[in-house]
């Protein structure tokens, strides 16, 4: 595969003395929609924030666009866990979104009000144009993702991470989530996505990445996501969905 | 104008004070926002063994040297703090407590043998403990202004950096925004803000500066630039009035009347707050209850007239 977006080859990564991750390669096509799937603990949150340069690796190297990440941050896009920021932050949906423009604006200058307008549109798309000067304390999680969302669309990069944008948000959110993402996918961009809804991953991916501690197996959706694959990642005990 | 009544040095004082709230105000929301309130009492705590060698040092009571001395002991204490945190299984809680009463026990003990020794009690040093502004001479004030107006400069030209790192490190990290630069930058005027103030507000009371006008700040708005701004504004008039208080009444110490002048500013933040306050809470809950009694019997009527 030599036009792959990403690669990475033999990463390792461990939490002070456990290795979460050994041994991890694989490579992404460009203009697919992968999910990470896996039990919990597996180590899909941390291989993101170690692609990423926001977690020390043991070893391993890690390239996109045949880069490494210092020299093409500007074209990567990440959305994190809704739970990891400190949401009673002093501000409103429209700054949050605004944030996704900074690296555009430009260090210790300020945004114009195109650049509002760039972050309103962004909330617009969705759907969220009603809730533009509310407190983010005050919005719902599914809201709260959705703003995290409109944050990443603004910085109109070319692969997005996304970590468990999924977990804990209406039908409604989830929805406009996959929507956002087929037209991301439409558009020409690459998104991985940390996902745990085993049910949903054949609908929503046209990629499977199943991990535990390294990969167990990466590929089309189609091929890879079969009930032996997934025994094999999540272990033997595990009630696979037609079972119940 | 009565300020004209007092002495020009005074006056000086004054202005210092005022500053310097203005920039614990300021830097006060940082640290908040970075859920930091109790390491500002454990920088400043740890701050004072270097006061003490720095004056056995040079010999003399020089605001900027002192500073000088400060700044290395608060940071090594700072980086224990993070080095006991990140090597051993001690929570950083913990490690502040036991980083702040040892540096501040050790800083007591060498300036019992500072006193003892040349220059004795008349070095002033015991004004680092509780604070007295009085003390201070017009090199001082100078030192103390220029270095609380770098602060609140860094604060402001950077306002929309520190927006985005206090918010979220992992997406200001993915914006290209260097984590390592931005911790270095906040590290050093989280210190620089405490140092310049132990000598008007005393190392026991400094971090009264940084927490209480940010808290209270936080009880009047719903934007972090507005909070900024009111925090400086109550950090600057506590450090104003509670100085003058304490030149009025004759060298009382000035950082108790400061942090009683903060406090009181917390105590009606905490029960007029337009955000959460007491009292408003109280209102709207009672004109809840109201609305919902009202609707409940009017459609209990509408039941029964049916």
């Amino acid at each position: 595969m030599t036009n792959s977006i990403i690669k990475v080859e033999g990463l390792a990564v461990a939490y002070q003395k456990n290795t979460v991750l050994s041994d991890v390669n694989f490579e992404v096509k460009p203009g697919s929609l992968t999910g990470i799937v896996g039990p919990n603990g597996a180590g899909k949150s941390t291989l993101i924030k170690t692609m990423l340069g926001l977690h020390p690796a043991l070893s391993g190297s890690v390239y996109f666009f045949g880069s490494p990440l210092s020299k093409v941050k500007s074209r990567i896009g990440y959305v994190p866990q809704r739970g990891s920021v400190d949401w009673d932050f002093p501000t409103d949906a429209l700054d949050i979104v605004t944030m996704g423009l900074y690296g555009q604006i430009g260090w210790l200058k300020r945004p114009t009000r195109l650049h509002k307008e760039q972050a309103f549109n962004a909330l617009k798309k969705m759907g969220m144009e009603d809730y533009a000067h509310k407190q983010i304390s005050q919005l719902s999680g599914g809201q709260q993702q959705r703003v995290f969302l409109a944050r990443a669309l603004v910085q109109d990069a070319d692969l997005y991470f996304m970590d468990e944008p999924l977990a804990g948000v209406d039908a409604a959110t989830e929805r406009a989530i996959m929507a956002i993402l087929k037209e991301l996918i439409a558009d020409g961009k690459t998104v991985m996505v940390v996902h745990h809804d085993l049910q949903t991953v054949a609908n929503y991916f046209d990629h499977v990445l199943l991990l535990n501690h390294t990969v167990i197996k990466h590929g089309e959706t189609s091929k890879v996501f079969t009930k032996e694959n997934i025994v094999q990642t999540y272990g033997g005990n595990m009630r696979w969905m037609g079972d119940e | 104008m009565w300020l004209n009544l007092l002495s020009s040095n005074t006056q000086w004082v004054l202005l210092s004070t005022m500053v310097l709230g203005i920039a614990a105000g300021t830097m006060g929301c940082l640290v908040y926002w970075k859920r930091q309130n109790l390491m500002s009492d454990a920088l400043s705590h740890a701050s004072l063994p270097g006061v003490v060698i720095a004056f056995l040092l040079i010999g003399e009571k020089n605001l900027f040297y002192l500073i000088i001395g400060a700044a290395i002991s608060a940071l090594i204490g700072a980086y224990l703090i993070q080095w006991i945190t990140t090597s051993s299984r001690i929570s950083e809680d913990t490690a502040m407590g036991i980083v702040l009463a040892v540096f501040y026990g050790f800083g007591i003990m060498l300036l019992t043998v500072a006193n003892r020794s040349v220059g004795g009690n008349q070095s002033g040093l015991d004004s680092f403990i509780y604070g007295q502004a009085a003390a201070m001479v017009k090199s001082d004030v100078i030192t103390m202004v220029v270095l609380a107006i770098l602060v609140i400069l860094v604060v402001v030209v950077g306002f929309k950096e520190w927006k985005v790192y206090l918010f979220d490190q992992a997406f200001a990290s993915g914006l290209g925004l260097s984590l390592k630069t931005m911790n270095i930058l906040y590290t050093a005027i989280f210190v620089m803000t405490i140092v310049i103030g132990i000598q008007a507000v005393g190392v026991i009371l400094m971090s009264a500066m940084l927490i209480i006008p940010a808290v209270s700040a936080r009880y009047w708005t719903k934007s972090f630039k507005q909070m900024i701004f009111l925090s400086a504004i109550f950090g600057g008039m506590a450090g104003m009035v509670g100085t003058l208080i304490s030149t009025i009444g004759n060298g009382l110490p000035t950082g108790s009347f400061i942090v009683i002048v903060a406090a009181s500013f917390f105590i009606i933040s905490l029960v007029m707050g337009k955000e959460k306050g007491l009292l408003i809470q109280y209102i709207q809950f009672k004109s809840q209850q109201k609305a919902y009694l009202a609707s409940s019997i009017s459609s209990e009527k509408e039941v029964q007239s049916k």
